[in-house]
């Protein structure tokens, strides 16, 4: 088989990768609807500000409802000591 | 146009017999290249389906919500702020809320302690969360006992556990009765974490918020707008540091792809001379190099895009799970929806199809265009 079929053939099935992965998003969503609304029903009964990712500290766990000077807020201008710091930002206004 | 792409072909059959003759090499790059694209298209997924279930979730939170700021930190507030903000026109309910966090030694875990509105369970019965269930070890009908303020221990019974799919918002979360938060804390009747406020019109939630602050100057407001944001900016993964880490690889990647495009070496030159000399046309050549440089980029892009779908959606995150653990013990299990954005896919094939195959032809048309005899003779 000539080389440049063989790279054809690549970019072919990389299409189809592609085009399976969009048609398994559509699908997962579709299949996973209901769990989603058992979620967003949880969130509305018990009133939950936030998602439950980083439980370590409490300006970790409720960002949302934490002081605005977090991260910095243990003492003054302590730095921020959590890894999940390195992956969210403190919040801002 | 048969004979164009019949052209093309001869080309791309060329090219790769030309990329085969240094295997190692552009193997090597292939798979540092495809690992980059991998990594960046990772944390993007990953962000970015984060943030799309954060703003499903969250579209129901609390419309505002009111604190008691007191030096600077969050406080409990009296019974007659609810009334306060009750009274205010447009608010069509207010009702103070009661939560805290408790750490808990044996699982060295802390956990979120809340009183629902409507809590089903009986005093002396808690709901747990599937996280709580798994770091304790706790099943419906166990005892669960809590470190009371006064330093007692407040023995709790599991009524149920929270059903596992709504762990992303629920893993750490510990139900209780009134009665039994306000024992297990010590927090005076009549005294509240904070106030949730339901506005009638969804347009008067900022002037509500704005008559609370005027009312009641330590307040601090929080409407649902800025808890969607608040997510939107920390999932933002401009701003992470794990981007900031990526972007140290990108870079070094970069310089290596350039220096390996640019630089063209001895033998390549000699290459790119003895096709001259044999009869191809500087354009031959600029087209030869524009098809190497999309062969190992479109490759790579395919390898390392799919390989992330894969990861982030199929495979759990597990390359980025420890990064997103941190320092917590109790961490939610969950599969993320997926959710891509095409707009990031399309950044993502621009940042880095296209200056490598731009890196690639650049210097090859200064080689091309000089002299065959004088660049065989380097």
């Amino acid at each position: 088989m000539r080389a440049s079929s063989r790279f054809l053939l690549f970019l072919a099935a990389a299409a189809l990768g592609f085009a399976g992965a969009a048609r398994h998003a559509a699908a997962e969503r579709e299949r996973r609807a209901a769990e989603v609304e058992a979620r967003t029903a949880l969130v509305r009964r018990l009133g939950l500000t936030d998602l439950a990712l980083f439980t370590e500290a409490r300006y970790t766990r409720h960002p949302s409802q934490a002081d605005r000077f977090t991260p910095f807020q243990e003492h003054p201008s302590s730095l921020e000591h959590f890894p999940s710091g390195s992956i969210a930002a403190p919040p801002r206004d | 146009m048969r004979t164009w792409l019949e052209r093309q072909r001869y080309v791309v059959d060329f090219t790769l017999s030309s990329l085969a003759r240094r295997k190692g090499k552009n193997l090597a790059l292939l798979a540092v290249y495809a690992l980059v694209v991998f990594s960046l298209a990772s944390v993007l997924f990953f962000a970015h389906a984060l943030r799309h279930e954060s703003r499903a979730v969250l579209r129901d939170a609390p419309e505002l919500l009111v604190q008691r700021v007191v030096a600077g930190r969050h406080d409990l507030l009296p019974q007659a702020w609810v009334a306060t903000v009750a009274g205010i026109r447009g608010v069509s309910g207010a009702r103070g809320r009661l939560w805290g966090y408790y750490f808990d030694p044996p699982s060295r875990a802390n956990y979120t302690v809340m009183v629902p509105e409507r809590f089903w369970g009986a005093k002396g019965q808690l709901v747990i969360g599937a996280g709580v269930a798994r770091a304790r070890g706790a099943a419906p009908g166990d005892q669960f006992p809590l470190k009371a303020a006064d330093g007692t221990y407040l023995t709790l019974v599991v009524r149920e556990v929270i059903p596992a799919e709504s762990e992303l918002v629920s893993a750490d979360l510990l139900l209780v009765g009134e009665e039994d938060f306000r024992t297990l804390f010590d927090v005076a009747p009549g005294t509240f974490t904070d106030v949730a406020v339901s506005v009638r019109n969804a347009k008067e939630v900022q002037t509500v918020a704005g008559k609370v602050t005027r009312l009641l100057p330590s307040a601090r407001p929080i409407t649902r707008s800025e808890i969607v944001r608040t997510y939107d900016s920390i999932l933002d993964w401009r701003s992470g540091l794990v981007v900031v880490v990526l972007a140290g690889a990108l870079l070094a990647f970069v310089i290596v792809a350039w220096d390996k495009a640019s630089g063209l070496s001895a033998e390549e030159k000699r290459e790119i001379g003895i096709l001259k000399a044999i009869g191809w046309e500087t354009s031959d050549v600029l087209l030869m190099k524009v098809w190497e440089g999309a062969v190992v980029s479109l490759a790579a892009f395919a390898v390392g895009v799919l390989g992330a779908y894969a990861h982030v959606f199929l495979g759990d995150v597990a390359l980025l799970a420890p990064v997103l653990r941190g320092w917590s013990t109790l961490y939610p299990a969950f599969r993320l929806v997926p959710s891509v954005d095409p707009y990031q896919v399309a950044t993502l094939f621009f940042l880095t199809v296209v200056p490598y195959t731009v890196a690639t032809v650049v210097p090859c048309w200064r080689a091309a265009t000089i002299d065959p005899d004088s660049v065989m003779r380097t």
